[in-house]
């Protein structure tokens, strides 16, 4: 049996409790929400918190809200099966509905929420393994060692944002609402990461993820790609995430193009995102766009299949997202 | 390995209430087999990663290698030992056993358990939600034709109310 380590469980029941004992207890604690990120990790000894703060208990925290005219706002511990089957979700977010349905399987999606989803772990092949074999290579930067072995010249740690829902939350432009023993504050989604696999999320060290929230839907539609080596399960190896607003003319008024799984942080495909403006998205302007975009994206040799490959993938996989919305 | 704190928990499974003393950090899959000698449940990757350890908690599937019992107090929880009822299987466990969906066996707990919580939503699923909502157990030796045969077959039976043996053509597949 690979078990946990020993640790203390509180079971807050406010947020405002939750964000004290956060507080009081410092960095040997952390937050667990449904534990399908964090007990795995825990198990391989890459994350030994001494306190376990569980969140499920915090009524505040679960649940969706409002209309999709003026926007909805979803509590972090919304389980992902509870966010995808919602009606309103499915009917005016089909796209957010549809990413969320991509992540890993139904039963996981019971367990696992959204705001666990968001603040998820970056991945690597030399970090999530066993504490065995990553004592075998001397560890690495990100837990227990000092070289990446990713890049061994790299100051930083390429391990990889590898979430499902956080490339589409980008491209539709939702929010993230946090609390802390300071108050509350709201923070846009794309601004929420780092391009640090140690430090992948802004987020002060007492501070909660409450809610996230969607804009109004307003003539924008959206879509969501995933390239993983099996269609359960698997984490993506590329999350392609595109929103369009379009005149009723079919030209682009606007479009914003996010790439996950390619660095710790999302990426935006800026320049596609400028040649797309403005015109209506004809064959040869989509191939173009796709072109630019796969500029952006410079994935690492440090997760599943080829990492050539997965780059020449993102060409692919923009164009058939551009195409989807056309 | 000492733990920092034993804690006293209240779990129902299989309708009957246990209430015993386990270290905070001990799984649902390690109490259940360990504590109550429930080892129907089995432990595969114990990451997540197969859905053998798959139980149903409040009729939903979840995954007992990555759940703490002390987050499951006044939940419901039936493991594959609580299907079979007044001493007879439940039709999806005869359904398995009629088509050989169970080869070495070590997945069909899991498989019977998110089939049950499939039928009790659809007593008629397509072969695509069968597929869909067995997406997270793996098995190794059967190939998954036969399973979603047998839960076809299951709900069949459960529709007409009949739990006699298959005709052959049912039985030798399609
Ligand atoms: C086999 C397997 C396959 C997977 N496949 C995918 C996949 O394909 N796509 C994908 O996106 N994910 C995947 N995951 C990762 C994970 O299951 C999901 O991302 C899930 O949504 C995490 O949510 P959780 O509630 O279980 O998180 P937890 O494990 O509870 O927490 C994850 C992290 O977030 C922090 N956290 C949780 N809630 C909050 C909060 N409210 N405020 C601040 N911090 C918080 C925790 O401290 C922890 O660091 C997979 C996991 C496994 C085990
Ligand atoms: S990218 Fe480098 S430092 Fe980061 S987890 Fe991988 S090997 Fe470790
Ligand atoms: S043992 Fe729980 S999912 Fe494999
Ligand atoms: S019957 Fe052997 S793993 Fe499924």
């Amino acid at each position: 049996m690979m078990r946990l380590p020993a640790f203390t469980y509180a079971a807050p029941r406010s947020i405002d409790e939750a964000a004290r004992i956060l507080a009081g207890e410092g960095p040997q604690a952390m937050l667990v929400a449904g534990g399908t990120d964090l007990y795995p990790n825990m198990k391989r000894r890459q994350q030994s918190p001494r306190v376990l703060i569980g969140l499920r208990g915090i009524r505040e925290l679960s649940g969706i809200t409002g209309i999709p005219t003026t926007g909805l706002s979803i509590g972090a511990c919304t389980t992902l099966t509870d966010l995808s089957t919602h009606r309103l979700v499915v009917e005016s977010y089909p796209a957010l509905s549809r990413a969320v349905r991509t992540i890993s399987t139904p039963i996981l999606r019971n367990m696992g929420t959204i705001g666990g989803n968001i603040c998820l772990d970056t991945r690597c092949n030399y970090y999530d393994q066993s504490y065995e074999w990553r004592r075998a290579i001397n560890f690495c930067m990100k837990c227990d060692g000092d070289t990446c072995w990713v890049a061994p010249s790299s100051r930083t740690c390429l391990a990889v944002n590898s979430s499902d829902s956080v490339p589409l939350l980008c491209a539709i432009g939702a929010t993230v609402r946090l609390a802390g023993t300071h108050g509350h504050r709201e923070i846009a989604m794309r601004d929420f990461y780092n391009k640090d696999g140690i430090r992948y999320i802004n987020k002060q060290p007492d501070e909660i993820v409450t809610h996230i929230a969607l804009p109004p839907v307003n003539g924008w539609s959206a879509t969501y790609h995933k390239l993983a080596r099996r269609g359960s399960f698997d984490f993506p190896v590329l999350g392609v995430a595109v929103a369009m607003w379009r005149d009723p003319d079919g030209t682009v008024l606007d479009a914003r193009i996010y790439l996950n799984a390619v660095a710790s942080a999302p990426v935006e495909a800026a320049e596609a995102r400028q040649a797309l403006i403005g015109h209506k998205p004809t064959p040869d302007l989509i191939a173009h766009a796709s072109h630019l975009a796969s500029i952006n994206a410079k994935p690492m040799d440090n997760t599943d299949l080829d990492y050539a490959w997965r780059k020449k993938m993102v060409r692919v996989y923009v164009r058939r997202a551009l195409n989807g919305l056309s | 390995m000492s733990s920092l704190s034993k804690l006293r928990v209240r779990l129902r499974v299989n309708g009957e209430e246990h209430e015993m003393l386990v270290p905070v950090e001990k799984t649902l899959l390690e109490v259940l087999r360990e504590d109550m000698g429930l080892t129907g449940t089995k432990h595969g990757c114990e990451l997540g990663e197969c859905g053998a350890c798959a139980v149903l908690v409040d009729g939903k599937p979840v995954l007992s290698c990555l759940a703490l019992p002390v987050e499951l107090e006044g939940h419901e929880i039936m493991t594959v030992e609580g299907l079979a009822a007044a001493g007879r299987m439940h039709p999806l466990q005869e359904a398995f056993a009629d088509l050989g969906a169970a080869q070495c066996g070590y997945c069909t707990p899991g498989f019977l358990l998110a089939a049950k919580s499939l039928l009790e939503q659809s007593s008629d699923p397509t072969r695509d939600e069968i597929k869909d909502a067995l997406a997270g157990n793996l098995c190794r030796c059967t190939g998954y034709i036969k399973i979603y045969e047998a839960v076809e077959l299951a709900a069949r039976r459960m529709r007409s109310g009949s739990e006699t043996a298959p005709e052959q053509a049912v039985l030798y597949g399609r």
